[in-house]
């Protein structure tokens, strides 16, 4: 988790991510934000997260992201 | 329309034709022929009985089928509209209000704080007051009856190297000029579905706003947040039945990149026409593979010059190692690729990239000498004046003919489809207090802009101060403090000596 919340303090540092639940549908992130994401994600976690799950349940909190990527390990 | 002088002479004409087809439609609300027809004359009406004509009047809206209603209604009363959003920081908002001093502002509700903020005097009228305003049809057929077609339409701002964003004015003809050439290339019928992702502050929106009222066809405003979700965006073009697109390359690449092509195609696109920056082989590849139908155009120009200018539609199978060339200019324009000594460049020879043509614009607003840096007059006709732009883009002719991009003369930028001045970047920085020195670079590969700064100030409170003073797009996507700056023999700062440092902290 604290490697993903690196990921994310880099990209704003302004947002407490242990309480915010609508980085998505709040607006917080942009296009560009959603791509060095998975980018990243891509290269920390070493899973690629597929188009089907880049929805706001899985990107509008940190902790939602950090399942999303848990679950996609467990499936490699 | 035989000799059209303004853009609302498409309005006019296509409200007889398609009264009660829809025109423009948002998430909430979709805005008929009729419905933009009306409102703008009750709106222009309002304007000309204030007392407002021939000066800009600032449009501070969201992205919404009315703010373009609003936009033809500032041009009803003679005035020229200058679109503004509410995603541009206040500190922005403030530094362009103070170039133009606006005495009337058209707001929704969403931009009444902003302006109270930033204590602005001026007249404000809510949209939706406004136009209950009766029509006055003989007082806007009076005020049209003096139009002529040099008089300018809008102006939008871009980023100035200096700090100040500059304002380019455009006047009727060279957008009429623009959507005509425009229209034909991308082969634009009532049949048209435009799905537009360009914000209305820019002038890539003409794409869709212009060729929509001039041919009848319909304009979809996509949700911004669909742009964070690649599937669900080619789900809308599909729901939606969207058949042309003209995006910047970046939203193209968000599609293609993360995978969601290969879940679903956009079926009904028969046009795709992309800009803003080179669109990177691999993913234009996968573009194609999965349209094969479909056409795909590249299509540059800069803001001055009205849109876009030049264009090349790829016919040919794409590969790998190949570089979209910007190809041709659109009729009525020319492109004079000029050498360092003003000589026309010859075969495999590099020059600027210069435009001549209706479609220059006016200039920028109350910048008589940065306008007369940039329109300079035709090096090549030392018998009368005749003005052409000087874009700051190198280019060259390939073994077909076609004009190549290479680099630019300056730091400008292009990054998330929007032009960027390093300088500015650095500007807002150096402003800061604790700050000493900022220099800004930019990562073409990563699509990064990196910022060095020497100061006592910490990371993310630069961060902070950047978010608040630049728009969005604008802000660094990585800060690094540095304790001094590195100068080189001659004392200017060392830049290829910064882009090592990044490299290497980079780990690469």
């Amino acid at each position: 988790m604290n490697e993903l919340l690196e990921i994310l303090q880099d990209l704003h540092p302004e947002i407490d991510y242990d309480t915010h639940t609508q980085l998505v549908t709040g607006k917080v992130f942009d296009s560009f934000d959603i791509v060095t994401i998975i980018a990243e994600v891509n290269d920390t976690f070493d899973v690629t997260i597929p188009a089907e799950e880049i929805v706001e349940k899985n990107f509008d909190s940190a902790k939602a992201l950090y399942a999303l990527i848990t679950r996609l390990m467990d499936e490699d | 329309m035989d000799r059209q002088n303004n853009v609302l002479e498409y309005l006019d004409h296509i409200v007889t034709v398609y009264p009660d087809k829809n025109a423009y439609i948002d998430e909430k609300e979709a805005y008929t022929f009729s419905r933009v027809y009306e409102e703008a004359g009750r709106l222009g009406t309002r304007l000309l009985k204030d007392g407002f004509y021939k000066e800009p009047i600032v449009v501070f809206m969201r992205k919404q089928s009315c703010t373009i209603a609003a936009f033809f209604g500032i041009v009803s009363a003679g005035c020229y509209y200058v679109p503004l959003d509410e995603e541009l920081p206040e500190y922005r908002v403030e530094l362009i209000f103070q170039t133009l001093n606006p005495r009337a502002v058209v707001c929704d509700a969403s931009a009444a704080a902003v302006l109270e903020k930033i204590n602005y005097q001026g007249k404000i009228y809510q949209y939706d007051e406004a136009v209950l305003t009766e029509r006055d049809p003989v007082l806007l057929q009076n005020i049209r009856k003096k139009a002529i077609d040099t008089d300018a339409i809008y102006i939008v701002f871009t980023s100035g190297s200096t700090g100040i964003p500059k304002g380019v004015v455009a006047c009727h003809r060279s957008v009429i000029d623009y959507i005509e050439t425009l229209s034909d290339v991308l082969m634009v019928d009532e049949n048209t579905v435009f799905g537009n992702q360009a914000p209305l502050y820019v002038d890539a929106c003409l794409k869709e706003l212009y060729p929509t009222i001039k041919f009848g066809a319909t304009t979809y405003l996509i949700p911004k947040e669909l742009f964070m979700l690649p599937l669900k965006l080619v789900e809308f073009l599909n729901e939606k039945k969207i058949n042309t697109i003209c995006w910047v390359v970046p939203a193209l690449t968000f599609i293609s990149g993360l995978g969601a092509l290969e879940k679903e195609v956009p079926r009904y696109l028969r046009t795709v026409a992309f800009g803003s920056e080179v669109f990177p082989a691999k993913q234009f590849m996968i573009w194609q593979s999965k349209m094969p139908e479909t056409r795909f155009i590249n299509l540059y120009g800069p803001t001055e010059a009205t849109g876009m200018s030049c264009f090349y539609e790829i016919k040919e199978e794409w590969k790998p190692d190949g570089v979209i060339p910007i190809g041709r200019p659109f009729p009525n324009t020319e492109i004079m690729l000029l050498t360092e000594d003003n000589r026309l460049a010859g075969d495999g020879e590099q020059g600027e990239i210069c435009i001549r043509g209706t479609a220059l614009t006016l200039g920028y607003y109350k910048a008589f000498e940065k306008t007369n840096e940039a329109f300079v007059q035709n090096p090549l006709n030392p018998n009368y004046p005749e003005l052409i732009y000087r874009t700051g883009d190198i280019g060259t002719y390939n073994q077909e003919g076609e004009l190549m991009f290479l680099s630019r003369k300056d730091y400008q930028i292009k990054h998330m489809g929007h032009r960027i001045e390093l300088g500015e970047i650095e500007m807002v920085l150096n402003r800061m207090p604790g700050i000493l020195q900022a220099v800004s670079l930019f990562d073409q590969e990563k699509k990064k802009i990196i910022v060095f700064y020497a100061g006592e100030v910490s990371k993310a409170d630069a961060v902070l101060y950047c978010r608040e003073k630049l728009p969005r797009y604008m802000v660094p996507n990585r800060i690094e403090q540095i304790e001094q700056m590195p100068l080189t023999l001659n004392g200017k700062i060392d830049r290829l000596a910064l882009r090592e440092l990044y490299k290497n902290k980079k780990g690469v």
